[in-house]
């Protein structure tokens, strides 16, 4: 289970948890899990477009990131929040399907971007991860208080002088880039399930947001290595696993929050 | 005539499965279009993206255990809205939370099907077909059971009209006369499933949210009365459609080898034309409060 072509995978998917942890802590404080899903899934037509034009998947993703991001911030301003996100999101997989058909790309390349293809990551895929999850950390852990502040009250936040938009904004991005990265690696869907469930389910256990974040990463951390765990034994996708085992821990916030 | 032929090629309503499609994204526009007036209004585009999304697992445990593709996605699609009621729909941010852990569960019971349907039926584009619609490969016995669906849509929609309206519009005023909002949301939610059910049969589970609120948004732009502007989504949606269809099928030739798939057309149509209407007018619809 801890060889060589398995290393990797166990590396890479650690570290996009601790960072899914920590972004969806602020995902789930913002009330913004619509947002958390559109983006990621709407990034991954950038692999297909590359790969119709030749170049580096990487920067497709990154593009289509960055379209996403501004598409949901120009289109919020003029509809509601929801609509504008699933406008943005059907606009970017409209764009999609096309590229995947064009690109001749089969469905076992599409299941992969959409489901995660975590076990077999070669060497050169670790350092971009690495680098991205670094950042979106430093990103959040630099802005932490404004984040804080514009979501858990937009009022005195201007008042403080900080613009709530341009936080959303900073969010938005750190977001789309943080999943644009990762997605080649554990899919669209999956980093998705790794941004709400713990985060969700570490609210029922503080009220403090830095303890809040760090039993969110936790969640996360134990949630991926469960799940790498099971799919190597069973065979099945090890996004099922997440996708089950983030709902689970879901669920045992909510009972704790209820009993306690 | 010779411009309409080159438009409209003469086999075109000549073709088996051109007029099945007709007649399938017929039906899913128009119930679209009517929910999507309502699902809007309410602020529950996510609530529709989430069952389109996870009812992806129903329709590809459908081809793994041979049973019609509708009913496992229609299955799939009222268990998850099920799931979300009971969750608790007290606070929109709540219900957003809930929302999202069942559309990670579901579509991880999507992952597993597939894998299932690709290593033991060696059924290899179902990924593709499931999640982006594969239209011109609906096989007419459909038919009868997706129409039955959208005429149960309707008509339950019409049957609770004005209270639907009114928890929409005013949830406030509704409670105080009177009218269960609760029980009228879960008839909503319903309503829901039924439409993207439909629409994820045609252009595929994760771009069916297209048809759902791109034409109801539109329409809300353009329309003062909501009656009319759920009839002109239903019409919105129903031009995409039948547009994207005639266009996928025009542009085999554009491409040496193959067509350019039609959820790309529909999808288009349906942005341009709230691009359009977003650029020309102000929105005249809004819920008060």
């Amino acid at each position: 289970m801890f060889s060589g072509f398995m290393l990797n995978s166990w590396i890479v998917a650690s570290m996009v948890a601790v960072m899914a942890g920590c972004v969806g802590f602020f995902v789930v404080l913002r009330g913004s899990s619509f947002a958390a899903h559109a983006l990621p899934l709407g990034t991954f037509p950038g692999a297909a477009a590359a790969s119709l034009l030749g170049v580096n998947p990487l920067w497709g993703l990154v593009v289509f990131s960055g379209l996403g991001v501004t598409g949901l911030s120009w289109l919020a301003r003029r509809q509601r929040n929801d609509v504008a996100t699933g406008l943005t999101l059907v606009a970017l997989l409209g764009l999609g399907t096309l590229f995947l058909s064009l690109s001749g790309a089969y469905s076992q390349a599409v299941y992969g971007l959409l489901f995660g293809e975590v076990l077999g990551v070669t060497d050169s895929e670790v350092s971009p991860v690495a680098c991205v999850c670094a950042g979106a950390v430093a990103v959040v852990a630099l802005c932490f208080r404004p984040l804080v502040l514009s979501a858990v009250s937009p009022e005195l936040c201007r008042v403080r002088g900080v613009s709530a938009a341009r936080m959303d904004l900073v969010f938005l991005a750190t977001l789309g880039l943080a999943t644009a990265m990762a997605l080649p690696v554990v899919g669209a869907l999956l980093v998705f399930s790794l941004m709400v469930g713990p985060a969700s389910a570490a609210r029922a256990f503080t009220r403090r947001p830095i303890p809040a974040m760090g039993i969110s990463a936790g969640i996360a951390l134990l949630t991926v290595w469960a799940a790498l765990a099971l799919s190597y034994t069973t065979n099945w996708p090890v996004g099922f696993f997440v996708g089950t085992l983030a709902a689970l821990s879901y669920a045992a916030g909510r009972c704790w929050s209820w009993a306690g | 005539m010779d411009i309409l032929n080159l438009l409209v090629a003469p086999e075109f309503f000549a073709n088996g499965p051109v007029r099945t499609a007709l007649v399938i994204s017929a039906g899913a526009a128009i119930v679209s279009g009517v929910v999507g007036v309502f699902t809007v209004i309410r602020g529950q585009s996510f609530a529709g993206h989430a069952l389109a999304d996870v009812s992806s697992a129903g329709g590809s445990a459908s081809f793994l255990l041979g049973i019609n593709p509708l009913l496992g996605f229609l299955g799939i699609a009222l268990l998850a809205a099920g799931v979300i009621e009971l969750a608790g729909l007290r606070r929109v941010r709540e219900r957003d939370l809930a929302t999202g852990v069942v559309l990670g569960a579901g579509l991880g019971l999507t992952a597993l099907f597939l894998y299932f349907d690709v290593t033991t039926r060696s059924t290899t584009g179902v990924a593709v077909s499931v999640m982006f619609g594969s239209m011109f490969a609906i096989p007419a016995s459909l038919i009868p059971l997706s129409t039955g669906v959208g005429l149960g849509a309707l008509l339950i929609v019409a049957a609770i009209y004005r209270p639907l309206l009114l928890t929409s519009f005013e949830p406030g005023l509704a409670k105080v006369r009177g009218v269960p909002v609760r029980a009228i949301g879960l008839a909503h939610l319903l309503l829901l499933s039924l439409a993207v059910t439909l629409s994820a049969m045609t252009i595929g589970a994760i771009l069916s949210t297209a048809l759902l609120i791109g034409p109801a948004a539109t329409a809300l732009r353009l329309a003062r009365r909501p009656g009319w502007a759920i009839f002109l989504a239903a019409l919105i949606g129903l031009g995409a459609c039948w547009g994207g269809i005639l266009l996928a099928y025009d542009s085999y030739g554009w491409t040496p080898g193959h067509s350019w798939p039609v959820s790309f057309f529909i999808v288009t149509l349906i942005f341009l034309a709230y691009l359009g209407a977003s650029s020309t007018a102000k929105p005249a619809l809004k819920r008060a409060g």
